[in-house]
């Protein structure tokens, strides 16, 4: 009698068929997204406004803080908005997929320890929430260019790629976080003053170029301060130079941290619903 | 030949620490403290494509944990499982279901989390809505749901998977009695149609009546893996020992003021049994003592006969025999004579109650066990076959027409 079995369970043993599986389940991803998604603006009333209004408020606060009172130097020909806006929009991506991911394991505890399906899945739809929101920002972006009458250059085609590193980069260090918080439930309250903090060291509320040039290579282990430079000189085209080493450290630094994070995630996930 | 899907689990243990830090997280003796607790202990089965599997024991035996690891919730510390199917298990019912949501958009999160694709969701949607009886409701948010509405709809989606394997551990202990009978119905049409059901219950007659074969699991070992009657039978037989008395009995509980202070069987003689052949008249007879305070009362007697897997089968109550009990005296014998006691050979249990009015002064479930011995025509114990309980004198007479 022959019997193929397809699933062995042992302990300690990581789990082969792990990306495959996720896979299967990829229309968890979508649906709780939507459920997220979906959540967040039943018996609202202004709950969809919001999102656009919160990028525009922090927006016009940025421009009178540093532009007006520090007056702080915008690149090049820019309006001084729209190179406050062109940051803000990766920051307000990375910070809040960074706080979500890192809240989402305990949030979804309940799940967790009944019911079994790929971990990963919990921060990463948080994270494609966190995506609409930057959508919806970016819409008002256009918007405000449109305004200002400023019309971006042929390097707007490379945003992509500076959203994509922004998000492995929140992502990386949301995933660790995220674990980390299951077992010790301080992270709940670190991260959003790391955050708070990050927004004043990031170069969102000015241009990175302010930074003296022998700091400058330091300052962009940072992986924002990579990420937000790209964003700038790929919206605001010729106006924003972009400093070549500090993105490319900006990277390396980016991928460390992707891979820290799925792996330790990878390693704490058969515990969790032990310690949640 | 069909392959054989099986689930074999194989010496596994699961183990949670539990450590202890001194109070000011200082370590005592220069070490943290970690008291080692065994869920489960070399536990080691077979199950075969097909099989109903009941899992049954007492309150922390690790049914919920054996469970938890078939589903890949918790990791084994120690062995190995393997399994071939797809695995579904209800563990909870309306995990995931979000209370902002309505019942439809509840609909297709749960199945997704339960691994169903959208496209089978879509497609069992209206059979999904009618088993759940909710009608016009599933449009409504499901924090508006009563308790009830949340439990059908939640299991409905559980029900329409088409795993495999399905694991489903008490959910059944929530809902009212139609819903429950529906519930096992369902079940019962996964089984016969040839998935393996894996199911823990405190439910006997739920278990022996959809499951095949039985886990019997104490402290996280397994005490007995087999026919499921037979498991039924050990499990009871270890949860009131061997001898059940009014001392060691399944429950005690009462208000007080008179309570039982023995009980037993006597045959037609007089003599105290506790074995005897069907079709044979005993008396059960039971002393009770009356407190001080509790005197000229008027007050009910009622006995029970129930099956050894827990299923209730006759009930004597002294009042609706028109028997009137006063509590004159301190203490009162009564007897409740039973002809011809129409039974198939096996083991009974009789539990007692004293009643006066509405309240219950004592009742001991199971406080006593006999033995109905096989005659000439019951050569079969009771568990090689279902034939039934009663065992009814009949004749049979044959004409040519």
């Amino acid at each position: 009698m022959n019997t193929k079995f397809d699933l062995t369970i042992e302990p300690g043993k990581g789990f082969g068929g792990y990306w495959k599986e996720l896979w299967q389940y990829r229309e968890l991803f979508y649906f709780m997204a939507w459920r997220d998604i979906l959540v967040r603006y039943k018996q609202t009333v202004i709950g969809i406004i919001w999102s656009v209004l919160r990028p525009l408020l922090t927006m016009v606060v940025f421009t009178l803080v540093f532009g007006k009172l520090a007056k702080m130097p915008s690149e090049g020909e820019a309006p001084y908005p729209v190179m406050v806006f062109a940051a803000l929009l990766p920051w307000q991506l990375f910070s809040t997929v960074l706080t979500e991911s890192t809240n989402s394991m305990v949030a979804n505890a309940n799940m967790i320890s009944k019911i079994y399906f790929p971990r990963l899945i919990i921060p990463s739809s948080s994270a494609i929430v966190s995506l609409t929101d930057f959508l919806i920002s970016f819409g008002m972006l256009l918007l405000i260019m449109f305004w200002y009458q400023f019309l971006p250059g042929w390097q707007i085609l490379f945003l992509p790629i500076f959203l994509f590193i922004a998000l492995i980069a929140a992502l990386g260090a949301g995933l660790w976080l995220g674990a980390l918080n299951v077992k010790y439930r301080d992270f709940r309250y670190i991260v959003p003053f790391m955050v708070q903090l990050g927004l004043y060291i990031s170069p969102v509320g000015f241009s990175s170029s302010v930074i003296p040039d022998k700091y400058r290579l330091l300052y962009s282990l940072n992986p924002m301060v990579g990420v937000i430079d790209g964003f700038r000189w790929a919206i605001l085209g010729e106006s924003s130079a972009l400093y070549w080493p500090g993105l490319l450290l900006s990277i390396v630094v980016t991928l460390c941290m992707i891979t820290c994070g799925v792996t330790y995630f990878r390693s704490m996930e058969r515990t969790f619903a032990d310690i949640i | 030949m069909r392959d054989t899907l099986s689930a074999k689990i194989r010496q596994f243990g699961s183990r949670l620490s539990l450590p202890f830090k001194g109070s000011s997280n200082i370590p005592i003796d220069g070490a943290d403290e970690t008291r080692e607790f065994w869920a489960l202990k070399n536990l080691s089965l077979e199950v075969q494509q097909g099989e109903r599997i009941g899992i049954i024991g007492p309150n922390g035996a690790g049914k919920s944990t054996i469970l938890k690891i078939l589903s890949r919730i918790t990791d084994p510390t120690k062995g190995r499982i393997q399994i071939k199917g797809r695995v579904a298990s209800l563990l909870e019912v309306g995990t995931g279901f979000h209370p902002e949501l309505t019942g439809r958009e509840n609909i297709f999160l749960n199945g997704a989390i339960l691994g169903m694709k959208r496209a089978e969701i879509r497609k069992k949607f209206d059979d999904i809505v009618d088993f759940a009886e909710m009608g016009e409701f599933i449009d409504t948010p499901v924090k508006r749901y009563s308790s009830g509405m949340y439990v059908r709809l939640a299991f409905s989606v559980a029900a329409h998977l088409e795993p495999e394997i399905l694991i489903v551990d008490e959910v059944l202990a929530v809902g009212d009695a139609q819903f429950q009978k529906r519930c096992l119905g369902k079940m019962e049409d996964v089984g016969r149609s040839g998935r393996t059901v894996l199911f823990v219950s405190h439910n006997m007659s739920a278990i022996s009546n959809l499951c095949s074969k039985g886990l019997y699991l104490q402290k996280g070992k397994a005490i007995f893996f087999g026919d499921v009657k037979s498991a039924i039978s050990a499990y009871f037989e270890n949860s009131m020992g061997d001898k059940p008395s009014l001392d060691s009995c399944l429950g005690r509980a009462g208000s007080g003021g008179m309570k039982y202070t023995e009980i037993w069987i006597e045959n037609r003689m007089g003599q105290e049994v506790e074995k005897f052949s069907a079709g044979e008249t005993i008396s059960i007879v039971a002393e009770a003592e009356a407190e001080q305070y509790y005197q000229n009362n008027r007050i009910a007697v009622g006995f029970a006969i129930d099956t050894a897997s827990g299923n209730r089968l006759f009930t004597a109550v002294s009042s609706w025999k028109g028997q009137e009990i006063r509590t004159d005296g301190k203490r009162i014998r009564v007897k409740c004579k039973i002809e011809s006691v129409p039974l198939v050979p096996g083991k009974y249990y009789i539990s007692a109650s004293l009643i006066d009015g509405g309240e219950t002064l004592d009742v001991a479930a199971c406080c006593l066990s006999f033995e109905v011995t096989e005659d000439e025509m019951f050569h079969l114990r009771f568990t090689d076959g279902d034939f039934g309980i009663l065992n009814l004198p009949y004749q049979f007479e044959v004409s040519h027409v």
